[in-house]
């Protein structure tokens, strides 16, 4: 489909729905209802599960919050349902942040199990809390209205609805194309390499579970002032899982997802008790063994959900080009020659093995170091003891006059460090500038709803040409919208190396950036090196090519059997025996 | 609250305990041999109870049919497999193993409904009635993706639920049975009375587990299960078929399950959806042994059991929430004691 029928065919999909009312029947309007009630739910797994990995299946608990807390405060107070709004907001905002606090920092299938297990207990409170009126319910919640408009009819409420849906779906779709949204969007696949950019992994994973439960309450809102009754039923964890499925079959990758899986869902229920009480008869209730088949065989050959399969008929997005932007802060370089790195009698044990013993070597300011030895010496071990990947069992380090022996991940970059992996540690679904703004992401500042609302355009565009100026700087600027995984595992490495220039570092540690390149493509990464250096940034690298190692670094380290060994200049070292005898075992 | 008081409620919340203990060992052993958290095991419990009430009430056991149907599908699945693979040949094998030999007692049920069978001969035609369901399960949904991420294994164990219930729902009906009491002596101690149906589920639970850990010991079969759940390329090198430990995990989990029916039959009534909170349960008990260790996992149960039995007594209608809620501070203490994994699978889209 070409961009201009696409734009017609989203256009007449939007004044269909919006002219819905004067050509569909109630009936269709009261599916209509369900389904952006539905949608506002999904959109919120979409966002937790699809894009930030956190799988729930306790959503409905969070409508039932929403919509118990609004019909409580306008039947028992008698309050305007718009207070019932902010109450709803506030509750579930409450109870998300508690729940999340709890149980977030658990990985795997925990989390999931966890969610099942809240989703119930707060199911069975609903029905056994006096003050809800327990299984019986609440009835007789007042309608919405915006000032004298009462939204008491199935059509006016209808767009109310849809319009908070679209509203909710747009904020959505700016904040995941935002500075946090990147943040979220690089939670799934490994924490370690998203703390060292200064992401607090812990934060982003609370404050999209916060949103996703609002939208959730906001969602229970709607539909206790659209039903004007609610009891504990639909707020049970069965739903709770059909939230989740609806996310799945329309597309857990895609924010339209929700809406697609959302309509599927309740048309096909729908359909389904049409027909089968026709075949069985409990029919009725039957309808969730086709959805259990159905389920299955998505998650068998279709994990992507029905989304893919649209997106493929549709254009690519054309990406902006970039305006010319004021280039982001750089930080104050430490003069040369200054101490930047001290080491000092470093110590870690895996249990009986003492993988770094008492290693200890300083790096001045303005420097290229090598930090050399053969498999298994533990300079890795040194990389992640320094950047904070791992504790540091004895010894210290000092960064800029600093201790940052047990300063973590994250203040550790803040400090100015930056780094590339061994084995490389990207998103490959995501762009190559993306990934490369993933590094920007300490040197930028907007928050969540700053990039909702699009209020970071400025910030955005300098932090996006500072990206694609370390892209162009790398030699990857060709293609910067291509998905990372497309690149070659060498190459992938320099895209690492093109993120952590991007943070501005003081000092850029690089594991083995050199390896799967070829030779020219060597000689051009250490013509970078050299003008990284020129800027001022320190340069500490793990290397095995020794032809580039001793033609690049100013000063090498050599380690073996977890200790430092030698240390000296190229001349030096290559000169060694003892280096000679660990490399190439011994002469005698 | 008097100690009598506490007595009893602590003997009776051992008693439901042991039933959370056989189902919550069931888990484990699936979980740590397939890697699949089978949420739908508490079916199989509650399925086993209610094909024992049809049979004491001398009608045909919806059963029949569920492994019927369960039967047709994994022969199919099974046969398209081979197919697929270009081996025709190996289809009169899966014909045999997933059609047969499940059907065998589906079929002597059919033949001796209506006929009332003596009460020896229920329990055992009841457990070789349901032994089946969760292993042509495992063939049918989860064995086409037993190399997916433990998450994937989940979302469609979830989705299995579903599916179980609705079947449930369709061969056992609406309404709730209780079986015939096993055994109704009440033996006295002192001023408490222990029933001999308390004492069978304690012994049942306590026998089984001893026969597990006998089983994984001392036997060639239990080492090469603990083998594929240490390891599963490493089992697979030395000879292991990841698909025969799946299904002889699922087998055993089976018999767990299918007794915990026949003992919790006769105390409580049981509904075709009853399952679903027994088996969350006993995940409760199993979480607190990490999802991994078979005496934590008794251990929890057991204390699953006990806080169900005191906080019932303090309010019956609120013993769910206080039950999955202590999940949560069981979960903290479990985040905060282990050291947060790197590389996690959070995928859902391959």
């Amino acid at each position: 489909m070409s961009a201009r029928a696409t734009r017609l065919a989203a256009f007449a999909v939007i004044a269909a729905l919006a002219a819905a009312p004067f050509w569909a029947s109630p009936f269709t309007i009261t599916l209509l209802n369900y389904i952006g009630i539905y949608a506002l739910v999904a959109l919120g797994v979409v966002l937790l599960t699809g894009v930030a990995g956190l799988t729930s299946f306790g959503q409905a608990a969070f409508v039932g919050i929403g919509a118990y807390a609004t019909a409580w405060l306008t039947t028992a107070a008698g309050a305007s349902p718009w207070f019932g709004l902010a109450f709803a907001f506030v509750l579930t905002g409450l109870v998300a942040t508690l729940l999340g606090a709890v149980t977030l920092r658990l990985g795997g299938h925990f989390l999931p199990l966890g969610t099942i297990a809240w989703g119930l207990s707060i199911y069975f409170l609903f029905g056994n809390m006096e003050a809800l009126r327990g299984h019986n319910g609440i009835a007789g919640v007042p309608p919405i209205s915006i000032g004298p408009l009462s939204l008491e009819r199935t059509n006016a409420i209808y767009y109310l609805i849809w319009s908070v849906l679209a509203g909710a779906t747009t904020l959505i779709a700016n904040l995941l194309d935002s500075r946090a949204g990147r943040a979220i969007r690089s939670l799934r696949g490994g924490v370690v390499m998203v703390e060292s950019l200064g992401i607090s992994v812990f934060r982003i994973r609370l404050v999209t579970f916060v949103i996703a439960a609002l939208l959730a309450g906001l969602s229970g809102w709607l539909y206790a002032h659209m039903e004007r009754f609610v009891s504990p039923a639909p707020f049970d964890v069965r739903m709770g899982i059909q939230y989740l499925f609806m996310a799945i079959l329309g597309g857990s990758g895609h924010i339209l997802g929700a809406v697609v899986g959302a309509a599927l869902l309740t048309m096909l229920t729908n359909a389904l008790q049409d027909l089968l009480p026709h075949f069985a008869r409990n029919g009725a209730q039957l309808e969730v063994i086709v959805f259990a088949v159905i389920y299955v065989l998505v998650l068998q050959f279709a994990r992507g959900g029905v989304m893919p399969f649209v997106l493929r008929h549709l254009p690519r997005r054309v990406e902006p080009a970039v305006a010319s932007a004021e280039p982001l802060q750089r930080r104050t370089m430490p003069k040369p020659g200054e101490p930047l790195l001290v080491v000092k009698s470093l110590g870690k044990r895996f249990g009986g093995l003492e993988a770094v013993s008492r290693v200890g070597f300083e790096v001045s300011a303005g420097e290229i170091v090598g930090l050399i030895g053969p498999n298994g010496a533990g300079k890795s071990t040194v990389f992640n003891l320094v950047t904070g990947a791992l504790s540091v069992d004895a010894g210290a380090i000092f960064f800029l006059g600093h201790d940052i022996t047990h300063a973590g991940q994250r203040r550790i970059a803040g400090a100015g460090i930056a780094r590339t992996y061994q084995h490389v540690k990207l998103r490959t679904n995501m762009s190559l500038v993306d990934n490369v703004l993933l590094g920007t992401y300490l040197r930028t500042g907007a928050g969540f709803l700053r990039g909702a609302l699009r209020l970071d355009r400025a910030e955005e565009a300098r932090a996006r040409a500072e990206a694609l100026r370390q892209l162009e700087r790398v030699g990857l600027g060709a293609n910067p919208h291509e998905p990372a995984g497309n690149l070659p595992l060498g190459r992938q490495r320099i895209l690492e190396v093109a993120r952590a220039l991007a943070a501005d570092p003081a000092l850029i540690m690089l594991d083995e950036p050199a390896a799967g390149l070829g030779r020219t493509e060597k000689g051009a990464l250490a013509d970078l090196m050299r003008a990284v250096r020129a800027d001022g940034v320190t340069v500490l690298l793990v290397e095995h090519d020794m032809e580039f190692v001793m033609g690049l670094a100013d000063r090498i380290v050599v380690m073996d059997f977890g200790s430092k060994l030698v240390e000296g200049t190229p001349a030096t070292v290559r000169g060694d025996p003892r280096v000679q005898e660990a490399y190439l075992g011994s002469v005698a | 609250m008097t100690p009598d008081i506490a007595l009893i409620l602590g003997i009776d919340g051992i008693a439901t305990g042991s039933i959370y203990v056989l189902v919550g060992l069931g888990l484990v052993l699936i979980f740590s041999v397939t890697r699949v958290v089978f949420v739908p095991f508490g079916d199989i419990v509650a399925f086993s109870a209610l094909t024992l009430a049809s049979m004491q009430l001398g009608r045909l056991p919806g059963t029949v049919y569920l492994v019927a149907v369960l039967a047709i599908l994994a022969c199919g699945v099974d046969a398209i497999h081979h197919l697929r693979r270009g081996r025709p040949d190996r289809i009169a094998r899966g014909l045999l193993g997933y059609g047969v030999l499940p059907l065998i007692p589906a079929a002597a049920a059919w033949l001796f409904a209506g006929a009332s069978l003596p009460a020896w001969a229920q329990i055992p035609l009841t457990i070789a009635l349901v032994v089946p369901i969760a292993p042509l399960i495992e063939r049918i949904a989860l064995r086409p993706i037993a190399d997916a991420s433990v998450l994937l294994l989940l979302i469609v164990s979830v989705a299995l639920t579903f599916g179980l219930s609705g079947l449930g729902l369709l061969f056992f009906g609406p309404e709730g049975f209780r079986t015939k009491p096993l055994t109704s002596e009440v033996f006295r101690f002192g001023t408490v009375a222990v029933t001999s149906q308390t004492l069978l589920m304690v012994a049942t639970a306590v026998v089984f587990s001893l026969l597990l850990f006998l089983f994984f010991e001392h036997t060639l079969l239990g080492k090469a299960l603990r083998a594929t759940s240490v390891n599963r390329v490493g089992a697979r090198i030395v000879g292991i078929r990841p698909a025969s430990t799946a299904t002889l995990a699922f087998l055993l989990a089976s018999l767990l399950g299918a007794t915990s029916g026949i003992l919790i039959g006769p105390v409580t009534t049981l509904y075709y959806d009853s399952g679903f909170i027994i088996g969350l349960k006993a995940f409760v008990g199993a979480i607190i042994g990490g999802l991994v260790s078979y005496p934590g996992t008794a251990v929890g149960a057991i204390l699953v059991g006990i806080l169900e039995s005191f906080a019932s007594f303090w309010n019956s209608a609120l013993k769910e929430v206080v039950v999955f809620s202590v999940l949560i501070p069981v979960l903290l203490l479990r985040s905060l004691s282990l050291p947060q994994a790197d590389e996690e699978d959070a995928e859902i889209e391959a």
